[in-house]
């Protein structure tokens, strides 16, 4: 495989641009692997690649149902961010912003990482003092973290509405590393990545049986034939339960909902932060891609689902948010707008842990949060089946926690998947 | 929009519902063991196709519902009020209008 620089560009300009080779092969299934990971997307493909980068190992594949990034992995608003609080989320979030930071390079592909910084825009002095502790709490352990007040905000997102808004804006909670990548190349990344270090990337190979014995997985069924595996990782998120119960593991903590996202079309740089609105029941983010597209959603479709499209009456309230914070968006047309099905857990935070199975290991329960964390989610799992026990750092990642009494709910919601946004 | 048939006012968009969640559960009484509690408040079956699922009527009648709903293409099956008890008294209030 061609490996990209500044030299491969101009080497091929001299045909037009046209004779690149494939990113990746496109073999066919061999009858058995060591490690199979179920699950084509952000999360499945890192932890492919670390599996291999981190702990040498070989004779891992990946299997998708559709292509490539086609699910989640293509399917969100691209931030990219690490302002949690809790013990059980800062240290891993901000491990993934740092993973972040480098990945370009790691992956010699350009995944567009610009750190634009995060602005959650403060309404109330309640909600500042809230914001001031959460941010305090993540400069006690390293990450960046400021607040601002109204002016520094103005300076430096002049046009927001500080005029006539319902909820008016007195300053914000910033992250400066934060910031967006571009999604597809993050797959593709990785994906490449990953096929040079000997991974097999079956794309249209869909499971649909899991054969068990002795608590062990044996072999999956797929469409593509029967495929025997040392080692099984589910990185479905969206999906997990319909294959958890495929190896009649029964229930979860998880329930499937669908979030949209919308992009409208391009339009002059205008905005070059991601900026964050929520009170009074709106929840709102927005961003401008490089191609000048505003990217930008907010809430679930409040109704659980597996179809991955959304409905009209969410349109109306997150159009409703965002000229309500930008009004000079008012007559901007939407281009798209599109939906994932997220695997919504019951406190909010995702799973990465050993499961009833010996060999069987689980990564799910992402909810919104799904993008952000993959560098570091492939970096855990795979770390977790390599070595057969989780790192501490993802150790409050697992399935007990709630008959043990310790969720992580960073948001303080309870036991309602919906509500963990 | 899914359009919910509405025992009570009729056909109206889903819009005027909130979502309640899961229907299929059934709380365990108040001192059964913690294990029962978990598996009724923690764990789903989150089916993929026809499940049962409460709504509340909160823009209109505000009555539960209990609705049949397919979790992939949002069919409706049926649609019945969450609490028969009330749904008679409502229809008998009804009459005694009538």
């Amino acid at each position: 495989m061609t490996r990209y620089s500044a030299w491969s560009v101009i080497k091929n300009g001299f045909s037009g641009q046209k004779n690149w080779g494939r990113a990746w092969r496109d073999p066919e299934p061999k009858s058995g692997y060591d490690i199979v990971i179920v699950g084509g997307g952000l999360h499945g493909l890192a932890t492919a690649y670390y599996l291999a980068k981190n702990h040498g190992l070989k004779k891992i594949a990946v299997v998708e149902k559709g292509w490539l990034g086609g699910g989640n992995g293509g399917r969100n608003t691209t931030i990219v961010r690490s302002n949690y609080m809790m013990p059980g989320n800062r240290f891993f979030y901000e491990h993934s912003l740092k993973l972040w930071e480098q990945l370009s390079h790691e992956l010699n592909y350009n995944v567009m990482f610009s750190q634009r910084a995060h602005i959650s825009l403060l309404h109330s002095p309640a909600a500042r003092d809230a914001a001031a502790r959460r941010y305090n709490t993540m400069r006690l352990t390293g990450t960046d973290a400021e607040i601002w007040d109204l002016e520094t905000l103005k300076r430096e997102v002049p046009h927001l509405n500080y005029q006539n808004a319902r909820f008016p804006i007195i300053g914000a909670a910033v992250q400066k590393r934060a910031g967006t990548a571009r999604h597809d190349a993050v797959a593709w990344g990785y994906a490449r990545a990953a096929d040079q270090l000997g991974v097999d990337i079956l794309q249209n190979c869909e499971v649909t049986g899991v054969r068990r014995e002795n608590g062990k997985v044996i072999s999956l069924q797929t469409s593509r034939g029967d495929i025997t595996a040392g080692k099984v990782g589910f990185a479905v998120a969206g999906n997990t339960s319909r294959l958890w119960q495929m190896a009649e593991l029964g229930k979860l903590p998880i329930e499937s909902h669908k979030l949209q996202a919308f992009v409208s079309e391009p339009l002059k740089p205008l905005l070059d932060q991601v900026v964050v609105f929520g009170v009074g029941g709106a929840h709102f983010y927005i961003s401008q891609s490089d191609k000048g597209g505003m990217v930008f959603g907010g809430d679930l479709d409040w109704y659980k689902s597996y179809a991955q499209r959304g409905n009209l009456p969410l349109v109306q309230d997150v159009c409703e948010a965002a000229t309500s914070i930008l009004p000079c968006l008012g007559r901007v047309r939407l281009l798209r707008h599109w939906a994932g099905v997220m695997d919504m857990s019951m406190d909010g935070s995702p799973f990465i842990c050993k499961t009833p199975l010996e060999n069987l290991y689980l990564n799910a329960g992402w909810n919104y949060g799904g993008f952000k964390a993959s560098p570091a989610s492939g970096w855990y799992f795979a770390d977790l089946i390599a070595n057969d026990r989780p790192d501490p750092v993802v150790e409050g990642f697992n399935l007990q926690r709630f008959a043990n009494g310790v969720n992580i709910d960073e948001r303080g919601a309870g036991p309602d998947p919906k509500l963990h946004g | 929009m899914i359009r919910i048939k509405c025992p009570f006012c009729g056909e109206r968009d889903h819009s005027e519902f909130t979502y309640g969640g899961d229907a299929s559960i059934v709380y365990p009484a108040l001192d059964a063991s913690a294990e029962e509690w978990h598996d009724a408040v923690f764990l789903r079956e989150n089916i993929r196709g026809m499940q049962s699922e409460t709504w509340h009527h909160v823009n209109g009648c505000r009555m539960w519902l209990v609705v049949q709903r397919d979790t992939v293409t949002h069919e409706i099956r049926s649609v019945r009020p969450a609490h028969e008890a009330t749904a008679k008294l409502f229809a008998a209030s009804e009459e005694e209008v009538a």
